[in-house]
């Protein structure tokens, strides 16, 4: 079974907000010094879906990640967990793209790559977090979509997908090829094995410009967006908090509770 | 030249009654039509949904489409974008929107990719900008701790997901006039690539994470399972829930489920114990919308406080046991 996991690098998002800084002209996020980016969330956890797959039914893994050349740091991230090789697709007009030219840049390598039968996208990134490149994804490569998936499993040539929803879950079957975006609850993602972290540090990861993926100029000029930030912005806090305080710590909470029994 | 007109309010129906989210955007797909001077349409689908087509102009649409399929009963992401990209292909809808919901969150995405517009989703205010008469949409971005507004120039049509309980629901006025028009077009079955086999009710013991008014969270300070067992004494007192943040669950001291934040579950209730949480940007991310944050840290400069109503300097051992108890005695006065 032959997977291709795209994956994001982002802000961490473990972060205090303190050290949240974004640049109002540019309507950029200032990457905080000395705090390196991290594997998007819910993509980790779709490489760790692509792996439990390859798990029980062998196969190949592929990992694509669009952005700067640093995105090899989560491209060997995967491959420490399980993904046999990956590429970095960095081009100066791959940058601030929008969902529709990711998809484009990103279903143009998928089909360089080609011979998949299952296609990973994390349910949504970390720091935008709009949650429509995979669907977007899906329907450019014309293969059916399936979204918040939390369970994958293959059985013949379907795959029974068990999907989130807001009051419990659906199952549901899907023909391969398909592309299918995986949320948190499919559990957490397995921690590098010694070996495999030190290979993974060794490998050289290939970069694909626009025109190794045959991207046409076109389809990423800024012109042609499907949509456009205008503004970006922090929202000022008001929030004075009251400290409560006591004699003893018992004693502030005795007077913590007579405030709050107040307003529930 | 655009051709693209009017706004198209993709409805939700529940328990055989328009879904008060779809109400809320009626209101609102009404105030952007007025602006427009354009009409307001919506889309209905299902077997019986024909019966709520008066419902839906009364509540302010002129334009009811009603696709009655026993297909599209419940929601299948295959039969719903077949229909609603059809349909947009023939209205040419300038705006579409949807809700926030199961349904859109996978229908929108998907609808766009195949329609070719412009989507914002999971909206907290629209409006349209009077010189270029385009749709206007802010959403936060970056688990909320930051907004960003867009807008599509030339894409159509201009997409947007609202959240529930954004906008006030439409106003109801059995006297309105409107059409209720039947979908052409039936979904042929072997359209339907993927599937729904089955549809599982998630049983939860006590109140739901994301429907409770208190809720108590935990953080990586807790340091056990054991001692999350302070924290549901509390939560019981105030017939409320336990949350925790992401690395309390991945430490498995809580299920995952529990995780509130970026990646688990948005809470909004009336009150939100934060305890030995020091509240990274993707936990605030999950709790921001309470009404009031209490905060118990031993940290004073912990940020939690940075968006706390009250707080404590203190180590919630010492703390827990004295509030839960003063809690139950109030509580039983």
């Amino acid at each position: 079974m032959n997977t291709i996991v795209c994956i994001k690098q982002v802000l961490d998002p473990e972060i205090p907000p303190a050290k949240f800084k974004i640049d109002p002209e540019e309507k950029q996020v200032i990457p905080p010094p000395g705090v390196p980016p991290v594997i998007s969330v819910y993509d980790e956890r779709a490489v760790e879906a692509a792996c439990r797959l390859k798990d029980k039914h062998k196969g190949k893994i592929t990992v694509v990640s669009m952005g700067s050349q640093k995105a090899a740091d989560v491209i060997k991230h995967a491959i420490s967990m399980g993904a046999d090789e990956g590429f970095v697709l960095q081009d100066a007009a791959f940058e601030n793209l929008d969902s529709f030219g990711t998809a484009y840049v990103l279903g143009k390598a998928i089909q360089k790559i080609g011979g998949y039968d299952l296609v990973l996208c994390g349910r949504q990134a970390a720091d935008w977090g709009a949650g429509e490149v995979g669907s977007i994804l899906g329907e450019m490569l014309g293969i059916p979509v399936v979204t918040l998936a939390c369970d994958i499993q293959a059985v013949d040539q379907t795959l029974v997908v068990k999907r989130i929803v807001s009051d419990g879950f659906e199952v549901l079957e899907a023909p391969m090829p398909c592309l299918i975006t995986v949320s948190s609850e499919i559990g957490l993602p397995r921690l590098p094995a010694g070996p495999r972290l030190m290979m993974a540090r060794k490998k050289q990861i290939p970069v694909w410009k626009a025109q190794d993926i045959g991207a046409e100029s076109s389809k990423l000029d800024k012109a042609n967006a499907h949509t456009e930030v205008i503004a970006l912005s922090v929202p000022t806090r008001k929030t004075e908090c009251e400290i409560i305080t006591g004699s003893t710590p018992g004693e502030a909470a005795v007077n913590l509770a007579l405030k709050i029994s107040k307003l529930i | 030249m655009d051709n693209h007109k009017g706004v198209l309010v993709c409805g939700e129906t529940a328990d055989g009654k328009l879904a008060p989210v779809t109400i809320e955007l009626l209101g609102l797909g009404r105030k952007l039509a007025n602006e427009l001077g354009e009409p307001l349409s919506t889309l209905l689908m299902g077997s019986k949904a024909g019966g709520l087509g008066q419902e839906a102009i009364a509540y302010g649409a002129d334009n009811v489409y009603v696709a009655e399929d026993g297909l599209l009963d419940h929601y299948n992401s295959d039969g719903y974008t077949q229909i609603a990209a059809d349909l947009c292909r023939q209205v040419l809808p300038s705006i579409m929107l949807l809700g926030h919901t199961d349904i859109g969150l996978d229908l929108a995405p998907r609808l766009n990719g195949r329609l070719g517009g412009g989507l914002a989703v999971d909206c907290t205010a629209l409006s349209i900008d009077p010189a270029t008469r385009l749709l206007v949409s802010t959403r936060p971005v970056f688990g909320g701790n930051a907004y960003a507004t867009m807008l599509a120039r030339s894409a159509r049509p201009q997409m947007a997901t609202v959240r529930a309980k954004t906008v006030p629901p439409a106003e109801r006025n059995d006297s309105r006039q409107g059409q209720v028009i039947p979908v052409e077009g039936k979904i042929d079955p072997s359209a339907l690539k993927v599937k729904v086999v089955e549809r599982i009710k998630e049983q939860v013991d006590g109140v739901k994470l994301e429907d409770a008014e208190v809720v108590v969270s935990g953080g990586r300070g807790i340091g056990s399972a054991e001692n999350f067992g302070m924290l549901r004494e509390l939560a019981n007192v105030l017939s409320g829930a336990v949350g925790a943040t992401r690395p309390a669950c991945d430490e498995g001291w809580v299920p995952a489920r529990l995780q509130v934040g970026q990646s688990g579950r948005v809470v909004s209730p009336k009150l939100y114990i934060a305890v030995a949480l020091s509240g990274a940007m993707a936990h605030i991310a999950g709790c921001l919308g309470s009404k009031v944050i209490v905060a118990i840290n031993k940290d004073k400069d912990a940020n939690i406080f940075s968006v706390a109503r009250y707080g404590i300097v203190g180590d919630y051992k010492e703390i827990l046991p004295a509030l839960t108890a003063k809690l139950k005695e109030l509580k039983s006065v």
